[in-house]
């Protein structure tokens, strides 16, 4: 039997307690320079073409951070080579033509080659793939390779396919390596191009990644990268504040504004392509074109973004933020309760009689929601709109939507990492999209042809055109474009991303 | 022998009750809003490939089928594959659970000494102003939660003073390799006492937030019952032998005190174990409390199912061991 006397006890506990006081040696990893970014979310897995983690804006840094896109993308949106070096469609748009990068390897040294980018289109249009896109690689078949150039058939014409190779899911994995290790062995270990190559991984706690000296970007500033997961703001607050973090985003905007300007520290807030809005459904009393019009005339958008979100954000009229394809300036919604208010007594609603329905929210997801909401219903009842605020999980709101249970309004933000209209305005407004809330056969009809449009410029006007069009019948209420605020120590330079992705290779010394 | 029977009773007893359980989860996911399936499908995506989807993660089938399905692999001991890690389920939970298991041992312990240490000086300052004052910051402890003290712990410990890691079981940067996922126990038994030196630090706020609240509760009925035990006959027979005060409340009053103590404290182990869902959360500990949050607001089916048997068969095992230990210690109870 193993007797630990009192003495062996008390020395055994002396020797971990000093080890905890002692300065400590160990062998450590990072031989150069680390950057340790306290990031929100966790990463569950490492395939970024199928699942939930493939779909999740947020993870994409990540994603960005060890694999490479068909196309890359520049942190204002702009589209650039990434292991297609170019490419495009043939002249009646029903083939299409991709260079694949050369002098490519991937992290275990094997040479990429044009069968991976064939590969990885065919495993991601899968239907039974797991992917929640497929139907966007899907349409892409019959592949040919002539030296570095692939062409394939495209069944329909899709504007947005090469736009899509930049955005969720428009990743080249490698085919012979995924082949020999099959999917759990990819989870456990995988690979990719990108700058950073994966050297330990703890889920919910840290993801230790180091630089690819290969890469054919050139290799990155840092040698290796933390991405420590704490998805609990305070705790990223902390953080950054207590130096332990080199780098954080999305803290709450009065820490923000409390720490950018500390010593040591510096900050940036950027308006990103992420944006809110309340859904209307259609039915009951939004069938009523007063209703509808009155709601978006009596929100004070400029007041909410200054007094709730310290300023951070940008109002918005239509749901294309700034940066994307389709913005159209000359389309305003003015804040005019006056107005509001005539348009509701044309209805028979006053404020002694007012229009009453349910507005949904989540609270805590987005910053501020139930607070913005809070102020609008304040807003509304000014004018005669009586909303009863109803409070619900993220999960349950992408339930009721799908099955076009959502209530009358419903908060939701929208993120729209491309920049392309179809994919706002588009699948939000498109009555067969399982993500719309408004449905409408006028609405249907102006949308429809736009999808397969082969002339890019009418394309975009017809666009533009349909959010004027939506305006003007209240079909939706755009509030904002968020703006996406990250902490740093003062000794870093950081290009803050549009799409809002927090790239490592975005951050410099 | 009688507690052989007794052993066995409580283990088929835990299998129906854990049998019940997985129904009632099954069902209840099934019930309430939201599946993963709406959390990730594409905004261009048409019915066609909202079935594919479903049928890809066997939500297609109907209820009974998708129940008989998951039955039948948890009886083998397969509780599928996890949709949002793509792992399966039964690696992820043994990867995962050394933490927790490691963390919620921590805290015990520190609840217990804490504990026992506050009720014992209580009890030898009873009847003066120092009980009030112990009664009265036991009285706080007792009425903040883990949660709150974990956030005052992160200002404290991790901004005020930054003299503690905040977030992770180990330091990031370290190249350490370790054979199971018991990481302090492994360091310890491999000589590593720097490393383990690394991972007590980062326990340390958790541990302290989670142990807490345990250690009021066990100061609050340690003390109570020794003070009874206190003023017996056997504790005024050791009183006149002439023994020192601390002497009769550590080898007198305690042994016959910490029965119900020990009862209560198994018992709210089980709390203490819940507690670790946001408390692992606040500090990013990479344990099962953790790895709920995440398979919850995924709607990660077949983890949710696997983590909600796990937590139902731990606090099956600890009550059973709770029931053991008490009767051991206690011969009048083994054949109760």
């Amino acid at each position: 039997m193993f007797n630990v006397t009192r003495r062996q006890a008390l020395a055994g506990g002396g020797g971990l307690i000093s080890s905890l006081l002692l300065p400590q040696r160990f062998a450590r990893a990072a031989a150069g320079s680390t950057l340790n970014i306290a990031y929100n979310v966790n990463l569950p897995s490492f395939d970024p073409d199928v699942g939930p983690s493939s779909v999740n804006p947020t993870i994409q840094a990540i994603y960005r951070s060890i694999f490479d896109q068909y196309v890359g993308q520049k942190p204002n949106l702009a589209f650039e080579p990434g292991l297609l070096t170019g490419w495009g469609w043939s002249d009646d748009k029903s083939k299409v033509w991709m260079d694949v990068r050369q002098n490519v390897v991937w992290h275990d040294g094997s040479p990429f080659t044009p069968d991976d980018v064939i590969w990885s289109i065919q495993r991601e249009g899968k239907p039974d793939g797991g992917n929640p896109v497929s139907f966007i690689w899907a349409g892409i078949d019959n592949f040919k390779v002539d030296g570095k150039r692939i062409t394939a058939d495209v069944k329909q014409y899709d504007p947005v396919l090469f736009k899509w190779m930049a955005f969720l899911t428009g990743y080249v994995l490698p085919k012979a390596y995924y082949e020999k290790v099959g999917p759990q062995g990819f989870e456990k270990k995988p690979i990719g191009t990108g700058p950073y190559m994966v050297d330990a991984y703890e889920g919910n706690a840290y993801l230790r990644l180091k630089a690819n000296p290969k890469y054919w970007g050139g290799k990155p500033a840092f040698e290796t990268v933390v991405f420590k997961f704490v998805p609990d703001a305070t705790s990223r607050v902390a953080e950054i504040e207590s130096g332990s973090s080199d780098v954080t985003l999305e803290v709450p905007y009065e820490e923000f504004d409390r720490l950018k300007g500390k010593a040591g520290l510096k900050g940036v807030v950027t308006p990103i392509s992420d944006i809110g809005q309340i859904f209307i459904t259609n039915g009951g009393v939004m069938d009523d074109k007063n209703v509808r019009l009155a709601m978006c005339h009596a929100v004070d958008k400029e007041t909410i973004v200054k007094r709730l979100l310290r300023g951070h954000g940008v109002p918005i009229a239509t749901l294309e933020a700034p940066e994307y394809a389709a913005f159209d300036p000359t389309i305003k919604v003015a804040y005019d309760p006056a107005l509001a208010a005539k348009l509701l007594g044309a209805s028979g609603y006053s404020k002694e009689k007012p229009v009453k329905f349910t507005i949904q929210t989540t609270r805590g997801f987005k910053p501020k929601d139930y607070e913005m909401i809070q102020a609008i219903v304040g807003m509304w009842r000014n004018v005669g709109i009586e909303a009863n605020i109803e409070i619900y999980e993220i999960a349950k709101h992408f339930e009721l939507r799908m099955s076009h249970k959502l209530a009358p309004a419903a908060f939701y933000n929208w993120g729209n990492a491309i920049g392309d209209p179809t994919t706002s305005t588009g699948f939000a407004m498109f009555s067969k999209s399982p993500h719309s809330a408004w449905h409408s056969d006028d609405l249907d009809a102006k949308i429809g042809p736009l999808w397969g449009e082969k002339d890019e410029k009418k394309r975009i006007q017809g666009w533009k055109d349909v959010d004027r069009y939506i305006a003007e019948q209240g079909y939706i209420l755009p509030l904002l474009q968020y703006a996406q605020p990250i902490l740093y120590k003062s000794d870093l330079k950081v290009t803050p991303n549009v799409s809002g992705a927090l790239q490592p290779t975005l951050v410099s010394k | 022998m009688v507690l052989f029977a007794v052993l066995v009773n409580r283990m088929a007893l835990a299998l129906l009750t854990l049998a019940g359980v997985g129904v009632i989860v099954f069902v209840l996911l099934r019930v309430v809003p939201g599946d993963p399936v709406a959390m990730m499908i594409s905004p261009g995506a048409g019915p066609a490939d909202i079935a594919a989807l479903k049928a890809h993660y066997g939500l297609d089938a109907p209820l009974a089928t998708q129940f008989w399905i998951w039955l039948r692999g948890v009886v083998t001991g397969d509780f599928g594959t996890s949709i949002t890690l793509h792992l399966y389920v039964t690696e992820v939970l043994a990867a995962r659970l050394p933490a927790t298991v490691e963390l919620a041992t921590l805290a015990l312990l520190v609840a217990v000494l804490l504990g026992g240490t506050i009720a014992i000086v209580g009890t030898l300052m009873r009847r003066s102003a120092g009980e009030t004052v112990i009664d009265g910051l036991n009285s706080i402890m007792l009425a903040v939660p883990d949660f709150i003290w974990a956030l005052a712990l992160v200002l404290l410990f991790a901004v005020a003073l930054p003299v503690l890691p905040l977030t992770g079981r180990i330091d990031p940067a370290l190249a350490e390799d370790f054979t199971t996922r018991f990481y302090l126990v492994e360091s310890i038994l491999t000589g590593r006492f720097a490393v383990a030196g690394n991972i007590l630090s980062h326990m340390a706020m958790p541990a302290l937030a989670l142990a807490l609240p345990l250690a009021a509760v066990i100061v609050r009925l340690l003390k109570q019952s020794l003070k009874e035990a206190m003023v017996q006959d056997y504790v005024l027979l050791a009183r006149i032998k002439g023994f020192g005060e601390l002497r009769l409340v550590l080898q007198e009053a305690l042994r016959n005190a910490v029965g119900p103590t020990l009862a209560l404290t198994g018992v709210q182990f089980t709390f203490l174990i819940g507690g670790t869902v946001i408390v692992e959360r606040i500090f990013s500990y990479p344990g099962i409390g953790n790895l709920a949050i995440d398979a919850v607001i995924n709607r990660d089916f077949p983890l949710i199912q696997g983590l909600v048997l796990l937590f139902g068969l731990i606090f099956i095992l600890i009550n059973i061991g709770v029931d053991l230990t008490v009767a051991a210690l206690n011969p009048r109870l083994r054949h109760a």
